[in-house]
């Protein structure tokens, strides 16, 4: 099993022995992103995470054109610390008749969306609401030794015997750790990887929306500020952040009627193809590259029928630059092993480059939402609506959480 | 180096019935490594299947050489992420063992963090950390 694994991803061939026909998915093309929404993003919100999922979702709904009674299912993370059941009676969401949590952390950020097309596309219920909302930066903070460390180490993640018990509990170390492996094999330099935290502060000053908006960050600077973990610096970290963010699926059919144009689900999938922990991958035939990624990736083209090359614009989950450095390669937009090269003087990822990535500012810049204002993004792009906006995009790749039971989608306008 | 800040309690593994053997032995200053005794694949972490036989009965522990070289590594150069009850700086390596298991842990006395790279020759040593908790670390090695 690990043999096959390994040939398939090393060969760059994606041949699931299971694989359901693209023309019996329900959800391809039959389901739409009809609303998005999000809180100001801050550095400290003062209000609770109820508070602001609420007024994230209320958007959402306003941006759809939708009742909020009409909201009859709802989804979110495992790690999301909201009362569900109090979101409903504060809401009014009295048709629910759907709801639901996906596990994993990021790696859920468009299996949240996945499950919600499902879910319509089988007509469970009419119009799902996904949210995620989080004081990342003024209260619990999951990137940190002591708050991720006693929230984690339970009978679901076992394996986090076996690296917390070393001081080693941090999701910025455990990326450092495979970060490092393919820097090494791959011959990549720390002046490169800068590019990456680079373009996307560049794209963020032109955000208003972002937490480092108007707030300019050079190569020079990059270099010079300081190490976290070797090898990753401050400025390779995702900006902790106390926000919400929401966006509604629904039918195409429906999303017709509705205000905004329809950001259609082309093809999504989740992943956890081997020797799967929650970052602590270190078992696997290789740590230089990102398994998950690549699989879920490949699932979403699969179903949507198309490859890397067709993609005009690419939102990763991007919890420190490696993992959306390395999922450049994973998604195909480069060769694998060469997304040093691809980024280095930023080029291939600005908005009229190559692969336009993370146009917001990212996880980086703009805001660490879970990856939820990813999607938020991404449906901004095949609007038209983007601050950073890119030609004429058909097709949007979002991604999410790498090291983690993660998940992928394209989009389309 | 690892050193403790007192005071501040060590994250302990988490013992189910499928490992407990592996740090029973560890707390005995022996390191063991899970192997299948029908296809003879070695597994971190242990695990209640084979998953290439698919069989649950074939599931041992068996003496390691302890013997490895760095495969990657990480170093804590400042306290924003390092866990809070360990003086920075200090190092995680994942090391590649002769069995073919990657196991990670702290560098031992030995090794100051600026002296670890890829490929380093190591192997397993013991640290006692308190009353309850023994665990594995990685030392220099000549051959």
């Amino acid at each position: 099993m690990a043999r096959k694994i390994l040939e398939e991803y090393m060969n760059r061939k994606y041949d699931a022995d299971i694989k359901p026909k693209p023309a019996l998915n329900m959800i391809k093309d039959k389901t739409a992103i009809v609303g998005i929404g999000e809180t100001k993003f801050t550095r400290g919100s003062g209000r609770d995470e109820m508070d602001m999922a609420c007024e994230a979702i209320k958007k959402a709904a306003d941006d759809a054109g939708i009742k909020l009674e009409d909201i009859d299912g709802l989804e979110t993370f495992t790690l999301d610390r909201t009362a569900m059941p109090f979101i409903v009676s504060t809401l009014g969401l009295k048709n629910l008749r759907f709801a639901s949590e996906v596990s994993f952390g990021g790696g859920a950020a468009c299996a949240v969306t996945l499950h919600a097309a499902a879910i319509v596309a089988t007509g469970v219920a009419k119009n799902v609401v996904c949210y995620r909302s989080l004081n990342e930066s003024s209260g619990h903070k999951f990137g940190r030794g002591d708050g991720y460390a006693k929230y984690m180490l339970t009978a679901p993640t076992p394996h986090y015997g076996y690296t917390f018990p070393m001081g080693f509990c941090t999701p910025l170390s455990w990326a450092g750790a495979w970060g490092r492996r393919w820097m090494h094999e791959f011959n990549v330099s720390y002046e490169q990887i800068g590019w990456w935290a680079v373009v996307l502060r560049e794209y963020a000053n032109k955000n208003p929306l972002a937490l480092f908006h108007n707030k300019p960050m050079t190569h020079e600077d990059y270099m010079n500020v300081q190490m976290i973990v070797e090898p990753l610096r401050l400025f390779d970290c995702c900006v902790d952040t106390d926000g919400a963010c929401a966006h509604i699926v629904t039918t195409a059919e429906r999303a017709k009627d509705l205000k905004q144009k329809p950001v259609y689900i082309l093809g999504a999938g989740q992943s956890a193809p081997i020797e799967q922990e929650i970052q602590t991958v270190y078992n696997r035939p290789t740590i230089a590259g990102l398994f998950e990624t690549w699989y879920a990736a490949h699932e979403a083209y699969r179903v949507a029928g198309v490859e890397g090359k067709d993609i005009d614009v690419a939102e990763l989950y991007d919890p420190y630059s490696l993992g959306g450095i390395m999922s450049l390669e994973e998604c195909d937009f480069c060769e694998r092993g060469d997304a040093g090269n691809f980024i280095e003087g930023g080029d291939n990822i600005r908005v009229d480059g190559k692969m336009p990535t993370n146009t917001s500012g990212g996880l980086l810049s703009e805001a660490y939402i879970h990856g939820f204002n990813l999607v938020n993004e991404g449906v901004r792009q095949l609007r038209g609506t983007s601050y950073n906006q890119v030609k004429d995009p058909e097709l949007c790749m979002v991604t999410a959480g790498p090291g983690v039971p993660s998940s992928a989608m394209v989009l389309r306008n | 180096m690892v050193e403790y800040v007192p005071g501040i309690p060590i994250l302990k593994p988490y013992i189910d019935a499928d490992n407990k053997a592996y740090w029973d032995a560890v707390k005995e200053e022996k390191f063991v490594v899970q192997q299948c005794n029908k296809c003879k694949n070695y597994y971190q972490p242990p695990r209640p299947m084979c998953p290439e036989c698919l069989t649950l009965d074939t599931m041992e522990f068996v003496p390691s050489t302890g013997k490895g070289e760095v495969y990657s590594y990480i170093i804590y150069t400042t306290d924003k992420m390092a866990y809070p009850a360990m003086k920075i700086p200090y190092a995680v390596m994942v090391v590649e063992m002769e069995e073919g298991v990657r196991i990670t842990a702290n560098n031992a006395p030995d090794i100051d963090t600026d002296e670890i790279y890829i490929g380093m020759p190591v192997e397993v040593t013991f640290a006692k950390i308190d009353d309850d908790l023994t665990l594995y670390q990685f030392k220099k090695r000549k051959s």
